[in-house]
């Protein structure tokens, strides 16, 4: 089976400043990774290099594209590697507000990557968002409501609706539940777990709460100081941990 | 005209710059050339990129038509007819088919323009993007890679919200199938006049940018298979000639909100009633100037 994400030797510096250094794995299609590590670890500017978001100083990111098969999204061209992220590929923020337009409304926002990719029907495109904000347990009613009136997981919940409406993929994820409620954390991740079993897609977690990737992740890697420390799977991982630091991170999760 | 201004106020390096940015803008139909707009002695918002642009293309030989919103005796308009008259010394006209250089503000002309002709607008704010993606660099990069979802996302909510695109004037075009372009204030009424056999130039001064639509090029007004473009326009004639096929101005006649409808286009109108045209609240041509 071809990995739909081949990174390699994946390095980006700040100046003289590491932001994460030599990073490999595979990822296979359906498969969701999990990459857990303290603020400044270097996870995020992994995420970015990944998405494309950030141009990494040195290494692959190969991508099983659908009409060209495995290629490298560093060295594609601008354009292509658009469409790629408005079509095959998804992004979480952790911040709604980054991810959504907040002056446009509920279906808007959800139908934009529709129109992006030539949509041109607007009963098709609103039947589609309104189908897509049900699945994410956004009543109709609320369709043409602006996301500046929506709660902050109903936000989360939107622009994940937004991501997924080309039916990406791949989608990567950076802190998806921060700053949201344990019982609205719990409901996203519920969702989130149906929508990536049920549409069979493939991942890429970051954040620091062990608790998400213990229910999203298959695989888990611990990054330090732009290292990866460990690698394995979720729960052996969680359970064993091998490396210090790892050990330091699950022993620190407070129990209620 | 005024031998302390070099002819058409601007010096001749200037011109030359603006002219430069000009042929750029004719070889790449609605793609907005930036341009070092100067200071002008009026305020922005009031044409400078408009009066920069006729400022380029002005001959000697060229007749200057003026026109704000359709009329040639607004203040707007007979203050930049006055300008180019004091540094320039070129004929003007208040006529559309005698002028060879047009400048308008926020219209086009009911009479259909020639190859003669060359029609400037005067545009506040070049970038159809704008008010949906606020970064100059993204916008830019959007156009290069003609990522144009987004100008139909502003119609989708137009739709969403009023049942139909309510979008009246700047209503957005495609150029040749390639760049989408702000057409200017311009009622969407005017939108499909835009195929004319005249070359149209665009001139923004505040944000010095200058676009152009060479003559007979192709212009598409956006719209959606299920809710296509619709010109609109009013539904009565005008009060004052009977024109069914202009755009009308409505006027508040007294405090009781008794209304008329005239044409927005002065010249159009008075060409009509001197043809003997009435409408129903008008009279004929000799007593109206008395």
């Amino acid at each position: 089976m071809t990995p739909l994400l081949q990174v390699t030797d994946i390095s980006k510096y700040y100046g003289s400043r590491l932001g994460c250094r030599g990073v490999n794995f595979d990822l296979y299609p359906g498969e969701v990774l999990g990459i857990v590590g303290e603020s400044g670890s270097g996870k995020s500017t992994l995420l970015n290099c990944l998405a494309g978001h950030q141009e990494p100083d040195s290494g692959a990111v190969i991508f099983d594209t659908r009409a060209d098969g495995p290629k490298d999204t560093v060295t594609m061209s601008e354009p292509e590697r658009r469409m790629l992220s408005r079509t095959d590929w998804a992004f979480v923020h952790q911040n709604a507000r980054d991810g959504l337009r907040m002056g446009v409304s509920a279906g808007g926002n959800v139908g934009e990557r529709l129109m992006a990719v030539g949509a041109r029907h607007y009963g098709d495109i609103r039947g589609t968002a309104i189908d897509w904000l049900d699945k994410v347990e956004i009543s109709d009613e609320r369709t043409d409501d602006r996301p500046s009136q929506f709660s902050g997981g109903m936000q989360q919940r939107l622009q994940i609706a937004r991501n997924l409406v080309t039916g990406p993929r791949l989608i990567f994820m950076d802190e998806p539940t921060g700053g949201l409620d344990v019982s609205v954390q719990a409901r996203l991740l519920d969702l989130l777990r149906g929508l990536v079993r049920e549409l069979g897609l493939s991942a890429i977690v970051v954040t620091h709460d062990l608790a998400v990737v213990r229910l999203l992740a298959d695989r888990l890697m611990v990054m330090k100081d732009g290292h990866v420390i460990e690698t394995g799977l979720t729960d052996q991982v969680l359970d064993d941990p091998q490396h210090g630091y790892t050990q330091l991170l699950v022993s620190s999760v407070l129990q209620v | 005209m005024n031998a302390e201004y070099n002819f058409a106020y601007l010096d001749e390096q200037t011109k030359r710059m603006i002219r430069r940015a000009l042929l750029k803008g004719v070889a790449i139909p609605g793609y907005q050339v930036p341009f070092a707009s100067r200071e002008m002695p009026m305020p922005y918002g009031w044409g400078t990129g408009g009066v920069q642009v006729t400022a380029a293309c002005l001959t000697p030989k060229d007749t200057l038509k003026v026109i704000d919103q359709g009329a040639d005796d607004t203040t707007n308009a007979v203050s930049i007819r006055k300008f180019f008259e004091k540094t320039a010394g070129v004929a003007v006209t208040e006529e559309t088919r005698e002028a060879t250089v047009i400048q308008t503000r926020h219209r086009i002309p009911e009479q259909d323009l020639d190859e003669t002709q060359i029609l400037v607008y005067q545009v506040p704010i070049p970038e159809p993007l704008r008010f949906l993606e606020p970064r100059e660099t993204e916008t830019r990069k959007m156009h290069a890679l003609e990522e144009y979802g987004l100008m139909h996302v502003k119609l989708y909510e137009d739709i969403a919200r009023h049942g139909h695109i309510a979008t009246s004037y700047a209503y957005p075009v495609k150029i040749e199938g390639r760049y989408v372009m702000d057409p200017s204030p311009i009622p969407k009424f005017d939108n499909p006049k835009m195929e004319m056999a005249a070359l149209q130039l665009f001139g923004a001064g505040r944000e010095q940018r200058i676009y152009a639509v060479p003559p007979y090029t192709q212009v598409v007004s956006l719209d959606f298979e299920d809710h296509p473009f619709e010109r609109g326009g009013a539904q009565q004639p005008c009060g004052l000639c009977g024109a069914h096929d202009s755009y009308l101005d409505e006027v508040i006649m007294d405090d009781a909100g008794t209304r008329m409808f005239v044409c927005s286009d002065t010249d159009y109108c008075r060409a009509r009633r001197e043809a003997g045209h009435i409408g129903a609240m008008g009279v004929p041509n000799a007593e109206d100037a008395a």
